[in-house]
């Protein structure tokens, strides 16, 4: 039997922004002291209201619009019902039928991703394990809870594990272009979870169940626990069983999936608008002016680049990367140009990408220099090069003799001994002289 | 389950509110009802829903809901960090029955959500 | 008795240092201890000696103080956060909660120097109508031990009833202001919604809950909400509509008018004594020469089961925080008819049920919305019962859902489209026992119930009687 994979991905972004998504606190809460930076809001405390981040709602549009998505005329934000330690309010402040962005897709080199919605909610506080006086506990930190938190929901049109990295990679990037999250996998300020299902192929509808996988912190352990999955639903499938619907979680030491939690106790989340924080609505002109904050993005610079600068796709790729390494490129280039005889973007892509200069420390204008210094030609007079060539043909007769046979290629081997011996010198004037004396 | 989920189909407005509702509902809640009480709520819960359905007669189709009353829209704070609401770790802990390290220590939890 | 005196005249002696404050303030501190013992008014009455203190503070500080509350004692449902001070909704789960952090309407009275002397009794997170679902012990009526100070409010206004203060803060979400003020012979307003902010008062239910004064007089409640109404940024749904001199609006003259008068609230639901009497205020009201009118509200009986779906379904939620990890007990202490409330409310929002409850009570909310703004549009005020039944006896209410929700007949309606609504006094049965009426009016026009309110109680003088307690 030949099965096709269904996958859908939920990411979930933490927003830069220097204040929490409905408090002042601060939004940067790595590697802080447990429970340092709370309020009455983010801690839940009796009598706290919240009130909206403007910058985390702009820059969620601002996603959404690179995204291609839909931006909500009317949004509001929705209380999710559910009870877990590391949520103060027994609720989250999230978004449910009025997301801030609706459509757009991620195009992949295996197909267009469509993406479902782009929403806005509040990230939960923070549980680690511990034995305390013998019991085991577990311990809770706020100072995560209420930090901005974009979720992106994809439809299930990923069918391999391959464009599901190459969909998060370019994710990763666009999010990062924009500015408005590291997306630090490591740091969990981006987090991954895969819906991932299997179906006959040749099969349009969706299948009757899917597996959602948690816990996973970076792109490579995406594409393995999708690929665990995929081979475990497809032994069960060949059995005649169907797949469980449940949460999974990535257990790195085992490099496989573990079952957390089964979806027969569906949550039922008791999703209702938010009463303490008034509706949104957004006219096309604050639209077009958080849009006119978008800066090029990746695919279209990539092609710019290809086009502007004669690039293949390679090098274009490598070095719209990142914004500031794209950036450092075309100024590189502008510096470059500055020469009598400038160098092309094409040398001095090859240069920036074989040199590997810390961008944040060599100027592009130095890195220019250097490729200058590395490239300048010797003047050389005539005398000084018959000087260096007759040595070369009188202790070489056998090569002269096959040129003059006709094996004209044996000249760029009398050229590179030539040239040992003037590395500087102009390839050009080199290759006459020796012509000129091959042939006199 | 994420908000992309289609709805339920909606159940019609029922005015029998039976036992394992009440358990049901009570496990959302996360409230600790013994038999007892789960038998009493049954009734009580049956009673006012009962009473609530009334409002079933009334039409409403062409009327859209309202959650607020304000008329407010697009209620912001700027991006800028306030300390002045801001607790030490000591008073994030003051009401806290347990606590240990500067962390807020519940039974352990399974490591899932 | 100083308690008795209105407020300007409080503030006019203190300026004159004909009292200070330190008398006024211990005066109530004395009867208190002589007589809540058997009032129960009090969860957590504020260290005498403290208050003492803050009182010879601002005495010695007159000059910095200009507000007329400053020096003046009052008292917070416990519903409300204090910096500092035991803040417990009169739910055992918070038993020992000292607030972190204090009301944006408690900060609002410190900044002017009045005096905070107690946290007082109420329906344990505000359900009920009673002060019986309590675990502090029921509120006693002070005009009548047996019976029920009205909830959930009933300690604030039983304090102010027996001139433990001058005033108190109440929270309102379907009646617990204005029900305990009817049944304690006291006067009090229900704000807009937005209009104070709400910042810093345990949520009931939040698209419903407003944060007023309690008093004696229209005239009090008047120099009260001046000082704690406005824009907060920390409560989103505040408005930012600038506040209009409330004490300024209370002489407005009210000849011309319109009040109207909805024969629905007039039926059989309604104790006869309460009805007689408000018939008689009606014929005081055209007397002063305003115009009083039949009109019909028939959406009326609608009022109670949308206030119980959706008050219920927010308190929920809003109950969600309380898991005793950051603070507090456990879940397993909401009494009983917190249980219900939030059992009733889960259900109601839970899958497949949402649409048949909720979302068709926010239906039915935009339809009361309609009427009212029509007839708010050709009438000043409508003029309406408080509590359909007097006083209960202890008991009558508790164990009988029906019978508890039917006592918020006419007061919940009035949150549920987020009008104003003051509260007064408006006669005695042959037994003594109060009763109340409430003047309603439209978003944000406060100013006009307060002229309404004050040319009636410049005519009548039931605001000014006072139980009398016996020491326990």
């Amino acid at each position: 039997m030949k099965y096709e994979p269904v996958i859908g991905l939920e990411i979930h972004v933490e927003l830069k922004t220097k204040s929490g998504m409905f408090c002042g606190c601060p939004a940067d809460h790595f590697a802080k002291k447990p429970n340092t930076g709370t309020c009455p809001v983010c801690l839940g405390l009796p009598g706290a209201l919240p009130t909206p981040n403007k910058k985390a709602v702009e820059w969620t549009i601002m996603l959404g619009l690179a995204l291609g998505s839909e931006i909500a005329e009317v949004s509001k934000f929705d209380r999710k019902h559910y009870f877990y330690p590391d949520l103060p309010k027994g609720y989250q402040i999230s978004q449910y039928d009025q997301p801030l962005c609706r459509g757009g897709k991620i195009s992949t080199s295996f197909g267009d991703v469509r993406i479902h919605r782009v929403h806005l909610e509040e990230d939960t506080g923070k549980l680690q394990h511990a034995v305390v006086d013998g019991k085991k506990v577990t311990l809770v930190d706020f100072n995560r809870s209420g930090v901005p938190l974009v979720e992106i929901v994809t439809e299930a049109d990923i069918h391999s594990s391959e464009q599901a990295k190459e969909f998060l990679k370019k994710l990763h990037q666009i999010v990062r272009y924009l500015g408005i999250s590291d997306a630090d996998m490591e740091k969990g300020s981006m987090r991954l979870e895969p819906n991932i299902s299997i179906r006959k192929v040749g099969e349009t509808g969706m299948p009757p169940y899917k597996v959602e996988v948690k816990n996973i912190n970076s792109f490579r352990f995406a594409a393995a626990a999708i690929e665990y999955e995929l081979k475990r639903h497809e032994a069960l499938l060949n059995e005649g069983k169907i797949p469980v619907q449940e949460t999974r979680g990535w257990d790195e030491a085992k490099n496989g999936t573990v079952s957390q939690r089964s979806k027969e106790e569906a949550a039922d989340y008791r999703y209702f608008p938010e009463p303490d924080i008034p509706p949104m609505r957004f006219t096309k002109d604050v639209i077009a002016s958080i849009g006119s904050n978008i800066p090029e993005l990746p695919d279209v610079k990539k092609t710019r680049f290809m086009s502007a600068y004669a690039l293949n796709d390679a090098v274009a790729s490598q070095l719209t990367d990142t914004r500031a390494l794209a950036d450092y490129f075309e100024e590189a280039v502008k510096a470059a140009s500055v020469f009598e005889k400038p160098y092309s973007p094409k040398e001095v892509a090859n240069w920036l990408i074989n040199k590997k200069p810390d961008i944040e420390k060599v100027l592009p204008a130095q890195l220019i220099e250097e490729l200058h210094e590395a490239k300048k030609v010797v003047a050389v007079s005539a005398d000084e090069l018959n000087a260096i060539i007759t040595p070369v043909l009188s202790s070489n007769e056998k090569a002269v003799a096959d040129y003059k046979a006709g094996k004209q290629q044996v000249i760029m081997f009398l050229m590179g001994l030539v040239r040992k011996q003037l590395p500087k010198a102009d390839t050009k004037i080199i290759l006459e002289a020796l012509k000129g004396a091959l042939e006199s | 389950m994420n908000a992309s989920q289609p709805n339920p189909q909606p159940k019609d407005a029922k005015t029998v509110v039976t036992r394992a509702d009440i358990d049901h509902i009570a496990t959302l809640a996360n409230l600790p009802i013994s038999d007892g009480q789960s038998e009493e709520l049954t009734k009580q819960v049956g009673g006012t829903v009962a009473y609530v359905s009334q409002l079933q007669s009334l039409p409403t189709d062409d009327v859209t809901e309202t959650s607020q009353v304000t008329g407010l829209e697009n209620v912001f704070r700027e991006d800028e960090i306030d300390t002045s609401r801001m607790f030490t770790q000591e008073e994030a802990l003051a009401n806290a029955k347990n606590t240990y390290n500067g962390f807020f220590v519940v039974g352990r939890v399974l490591e899932e959500k | 008795m100083l308690a008795d005196l209105p407020i300007s005249v409080l503030a006019q002696k203190l300026k004159r240092s004909e009292i200070t404050s330190e008398q006024l303030v211990a005066e109530c501190y004395d009867r208190i201890e002589a007589y809540d013992g058997t009032i129960n008014s009090f969860i957590t009455v504020v260290d005498r000696k403290k208050a003492i203190e803050r009182a010879k503070f601002i005495d010695a500080h007159r000059e910095t103080f200009p507000s007329p509350l400053a020096g003046i004692p009052y008292v917070m449902k416990d519903a409300y956060l204090t910096k500092g001070v035991r803040t417990t909704a009169a739910s055992k789960i918070l038993d020992a909660f000292i607030a972190p952090y204090s009301s944006t309407v408690h900060q609002k009275l410190e900044n002017v120097g009045a005096i905070l002397i107690g946290k007082m009794n109420m329906d344990a997170w505000g359900h009920g109508a009673s002060t019986e679902n309590t675990d502090y012990g029921v509120t006693k009526n002070p005009w009548g031990s047996d019976r029920s100070a009205g909830g959930s409010g009933g300690g604030p206004a039983a304090a102010i009833a027996s001139r433990f203060c001058v005033f108190g803060i109440g929270e309102d979400t379907g009646g617990s202001i204005r029900n305990p003020a009817a049944w304690n012979n006291i006067t009090a307003m229900k704000v807009t919604y937005g209009r104070v902010s709400r910042y810093g008062a345990i949520a009931y239910a939040s698209s419903l809950d407003t944060m007023g004064p309690t008093a004696k007089t229209a005239e009090d409640c008047a120099f009260v909400l001046e000082a704690i109404a406005g824009y907060d940024a920390y409560d989103a749904t505040s408005s930012q509509k600038p506040v209009p001199s409330y004490t300024k609006a209370l002489d407005k003259s009210i000849k011309g008018k319109k009040i109207a008068f909805p024969t629905e609230f007039y039926g059989d639901a309604l104790d006869p004594n309460i009805k007689e009497a408000i018939l008689v205020a009606r014929d005081i009201f055209v007397k002063e020469g305003a115009e009083v009118t039949d009109v019909s509200l028939p959406l009326l009986e609608y009022g109670v089961p949308v206030y119980y779906i959706l008050a219920p379904s927010e308190t929920s939620s809003n109950l969600g925080r309380y898991d005793g990890v950051r603070y507090g007990n456990g879940r397993d202490l909401f009494t009983k008819e917190n249980m219900r409330r939030i059992m009733t409310g889960t259900y109601a929002l839970s899958s497949g049920y949402y649409d048949a409850y909720y979302k068709k009570a926010q239906k039915v909310r935009s339809l009361f919305i309609k009427e009212y703004e029509k007839l708010l549009s050709e009438y000043d005020a409508i003029l309406s019962p408080v509590t359909p039944i007097m006083p209960s006896k202890f008991g009558e209410l508790l164990d009988d859902p029906i019978k508890n929700m039917m006592a918020d007949l006419y007061t919940v309606i009035v949150n549920i489209v987020g009008l104003p609504s003051l509260a007064i006094p408006c006669g005695f049965t042959k037994d003594n026992l109060p009763m109340g009426m409430q003047l309603v009016g439209a978003m944000f026009d406060e100013s006009t119930l307060f002229a309404l309110g004050n040319a009636y109680q410049k005519v009548t003088d039931w605001h000014t009687r006072s139980p009398n307690l016996v020491n326990s």
